[in-house]
């Protein structure tokens, strides 16, 4: 039963509740606000927050300069092909756990999760070396395969979690039924785990997409992810403001509204379900 | 239980992911072992023989180690200290009845979803710019001489940056803890005659633990690494050089492959002793 | 045709062996209950049957067929689980014809099937709703047209009543006797309930540690129930067991008389005690008696109208001829 509170009481609560909301949240406001300012008025002192003469200038010379496209799309391919690349592999894993349990099960899925515990920098260079000799240095499907490694552990255990809430009973009324392995991942396990397979599409978009260590080491040019083309503004070149910030909420937008969305699915997957 | 047939369907649809990550582990893993007992310098002579335990000895003797141990456990534990305790708060206010609670959750989350690199530049450029920056001006307002964060202050500045990335991570895992509870426990310990401040203390906040290691666990490895702020940022100076930042440098910077491998096992065996720990917190829950 | 014989079938997880060398006939067109508590193996006894796990060992023949390794599709059994396991994401239409669609049947031969399963079990005019839309009885209608459609050698069902409530179970009780009766196919139900194995068999099964306590008629079991374990369990309320002095004079280790076999008087008989609860049920009053050197008390059925209460003393006596007889090792004594 929800009890009744004061509407004075709830006030409050408001009140308190937005001003901390809106100041967290105020960085990115700011971000987005100064992406529509001229360069002037993005430094003028006092700082202008709504009344300036709003402009879209700064999107047009961000993607002139820099061809912001080419790092977008390399930013879509990267996580998108390394989050369905992870889902492939990680599909028939996550069943088998799920619905095939051994006594090994669970020392599997522990030790693939601590794979994800392994520091990046521990093991720099020689992933840098075997790029070079691989020839995958700064190229799309080097770092797509990246990417799908370091998220494997938790596409798999997200959708583990997820298929463990799906019947066994179902399956096997369906393995009774004359449905194949294939037939019966495909017209049945499949559309079932719809929701989660979608949740963990999204978390992990959003995991691929943010990545900055790999994307920046591993990358020079040509397959260069936002991530790099945001680290390139790091060095000022006279008024910049505004085209940063544009630059920057063209880097975020996205991210954020999926984040948005898959806010609930992002503490079971990355809590790996220890917080429920 | 499940027939043969399965069982063996089971191993060959596992294959792929075990194979793949038993690669992605092992490869680099054995790699960074082998260029740690080496002298390796790919820029000055390649490969000059085995040096036995010279690059950790190196690696920790050298004047760079200890301030970069300090300045990581610095950052890992600021950041820690302000993501729980304004973590716990925050959560517990979002709990609360309210308005619009909805949109103030996702005015709350949204720096989670920001690439590290456009948190850190923003931040540098926009907020702690002691010229232009937001927060110049905010001084200036109070009549207070503008700070020179980066330089000046360049670990808080950094903490900062951090702790307003992760801070959302654990209000929204506080915070789903917190929904979690059986809101019968607190009116009984009403009914009990418990004031609010015990039931925090007795109820809720024993309630909470267990997602406080959590989140404390998960940040630890995150945090570890951290990287892109400070690559961004001040790359390293004005004493802000972590484990990772330092390793970072000895590798791609110095291109000394051993020394830097050396310190990369360092990292490894660090980074293993935290997740020893939160394997077991999710261990436990798998049984349950 | 349905008959399905096991040889010496054997199942072990891991160490445990849960079911131990077991022989047992089906007839073909038999209604087959296996009962017995929970935890005694019969559902495990069902998969294997059904192929949903491999027996450890001994041969499963169906229809004069080995099957031991065929995989569940191509055993010809069609299966009703507890849990009902409809495919959700499917409407009642597509979930009837899945075994069908699975089986390569053309479009037409799929409907013309499903129509006349519908009509059997009165789903027509839910063929086009979602699982979640339906009663717990609609949805269990459906199980078992999904199983007919395949027209199967036998239907195994999965103690397919014990998530309805008490009214529905008694309903679908009867359909499912009812369709037995229509169809004349083999059917095999596991249940922990002796109520329905008793309404429903031609042929009960008791099971207790995966042993097969005794296979016979319901009319068999009550009767003669090869020993205490099922003489306790076949039966409502259950058999009262006694021994010591009472069985003593009987030249047995323990009797059993059933409570409608004990005759209660007020003024004289056999057995002297104190009524301590009485329950009124209208047809008919169970008195539960306290006896002196009898741990358990003894229950009792008597006619409705008996105006016995808590305290008061009654006189039992049993009938001589229905009274069983248990040696040591709890076998009946001839």
């Amino acid at each position: 039963m929800a009890r009744k509170v004061t509407t004075r009481r709830k006030t409050i609560n408001t009140v308190f509740a937005w001003m901390i909301g809106l100041l967290i949240f105020f960085p990115i406001l700011w971000t987005i606000l100064t992406s529509f300012k001229t360069e002037a008025q993005a430094i003028s002192d006092p700082p202008v927050f709504f009344f300036f003469d709003w402009t879209l200038e700064n999107y047009a010379v961000v993607q002139e300069r820099s061809d912001y496209m080419r790092f977008l799309w390399n930013s879509v391919i990267l996580a998108g092909g390394s989050t369905v690349l992870g889902l492939i592999i990680a599909v028939p894993a996550a069943w088998s756990m799920a619905f095939v349990p051994s006594k090994r099960t669970k020392d599997i899925l522990m030790w693939m999760l601590s794979t994800k515990m392994l520091p990046a920098v521990g093991v720099l260079y020689p992933i840098y070396l075997l790029f070079i000799k691989l020839g995958l240095l700064d190229t799309r499907i080097g770092l797509t395969i990246v990417l799908m490694l370091i998220n494997l552990p938790i596409i798999v255990w997200m959708l583990y979690t997820y298929f463990k809430e799906i019947p066994g009973e179902i399956l096997e009324a369906a393995r009774m039924d004359g449905a194949s392995l294939k037939e019966e991942i495909l017209y049945i396990l499949t559309p079932m785990a719809v929701p989660g397979i979608a949740s963990t599409l999204l978390l992990n978009f959003i995991l691929a997409w943010n990545e900055a260590f790999w994307t920046l080491n591993l990358t020079a040019a040509k397959a260069a992810p936002l991530t790099a083309f945001i680290a390139s503004y790091s060095s000022p070149e006279g008024l910049f403001y505004a085209k940063l910030s544009a630059a920057s909420t063209m880097a975020i937008a996205p991210i954020l509204i999926l984040g948005w969305f898959s806010q609930k699915q992002l503490v079971r997957g990355l809590t790996f379900g220890a917080v429920k | 239980m499940a027939t043969q047939h399965s069982r063996s369907a089971a191993r060959i649809m596992m294959a792929p992911a075990v194979i793949l990550l038993l690669g992605w582990m092992l490869v680099p893993l054995t790699m960074t072992l082998y260029f740690s007992f080496k002298k390796y310098l790919p820029l000055r002579g390649g490969d000059l023989g085995w040096i036995g335990f010279d690059n950790y000895v190196r690696f920790v003797s050298s004047s760079a180690f200890w301030p970069s141990v300090q300045t990581t456990l610095v950052i890992v534990l600021g950041v820690l200290l302000i993501t729980v305790v304004l973590g716990v708060l925050l959560a517990l206010l979002l709990d609360q009845p309210m308005w619009g609670q909805g949109v103030v959750r996702i005015l709350v989350i949204a720096p989670f979803f920001v690439m590290p690199t456009v948190s850190a530049l923003v931040w540098k450029n926009m907020f702690m710019d002691p010229v232009n920056g937001l927060l110049a001006h905010l001084w200036k307002f109070f009549g207070a001489q503008p700070i020179e964060w980066l330089s000046n202050a360049p670990l808080i500045s950094i903490i900062l940056i951090v702790a307003w990335q992760w801070l959302p991570f654990a209000t929204l895992i506080l915070l789903t803890a917190i929904q979690s509870l059986d809101s019968e426990q607190l009116e009984a310990a009403e009914m009990d005659g418990a004031p609010p401040l015990s039931r925090f203390g007795y109820i809720i906040l024993p309630h909470l633990a267990r997602a406080i290691t959590i989140v404390v666990l998960i940040q630890t490895i995150f945090l570890l690494a951290v990287f892109a702020e400070i690559f961004v940022t001040t790359q390293g100076s004005f004493g802000t050089r972590t484990l990772t930042y330092l390793i970072f440098q000895r590798v791609l910077e110095s291109q000394n492959v051993g020394l830097g491998s050396a310190g990369g096992v360092y990292a490894i065996i660090l980074a293993n002793i935290v997740a020893i720990f939160l394997m077991r917190i999710v261990g436990k829950n798998l049984d349950a | 045709m349905g008959q399905i014989t096991l040889n010496q079938i054997t199942k072990s997880f891991g160490d445990v062996q849960v079911i131990p060398p077991l022989d047992l006939t089906i007839e073909d067109g038999e209604f087959v209950v296996f009962v017995g508590p929970s935890g005694c193996g019969k559902s495990t006894l069902l998969r294997l049957i059904a192929g949903l796990e491999d027996v450890s060992s001994g041969e499963i023949v169906i229809d004069g067929n080995e099957a031991t390794n065929v995989p569940p599709a191509k055993r010809g059994l069609a299966m009703v689980f507890q849990s009902y396991a409809l495919y959700p994401h499917m409407s009642v239409r597509k979930n009837i014809a899945f075994p069908l669609r699975m089986a390569g049947l053309d479009k037409a031969a799929q409907d013309a099937k499903v129509e006349a399963a519908a009509n059997v079990l009165n789903l027509t005019n839910y063929l086009d709703r979602r699982p979640g839309q339906l009663s717990g009885g609609q949805r269990q209608r459906v199980a078992i047209g999904r199983a007919i459609v395949r027209e199967p050698a036998a239907f195994l069902f999965d103690e397919p009543l014990s998530n309805l409530d008490a009214a529905l179970r008694v309903n679908m009780r009867l359909e499912i006797s009812e369709l037995h009766q229509t169809l004349e196919t083999t059917m095999i139900y596991v249940t922990h309930d002796q109520v329905e194995a008793m309404t429903m068999a031609d042929k009960i099964v008791v099971l207790q540690a995966g042993v097969i306590e005794q296979v016979g008629s319901p009319l068999e079991l009550y009767h003669t129930p090869r020993n205490k374990f099922v003489a306790g369990f076949i039966g409502s309320p259950k058999m009262n067991f006694m021994s010591g002095a009472f069985a003593a004079e009987y030249d047995a280790q323990t009797i059993g008389i059933r409570p409608e076999h004990l005759e209660v008087s007020q003024s004289e008989g056999k057995w002297r005690g104190t009524v301590g609860v009485s329950e009124h049920l209208g047809s008919d009053t169970f008195l539960y008696v306290d006896m002196e050197g009898q741990e358990e008390p003894v229950t009792v059925r008597s006619t409705g109208e008996v105006g016995i209460r808590h305290g008061d003393t009654v006189y039992l006596s049993p009938e001589p001829s229905k009274i069983h007889r248990f040696d040591k090792e709890d076998l009946r004594l001839a």
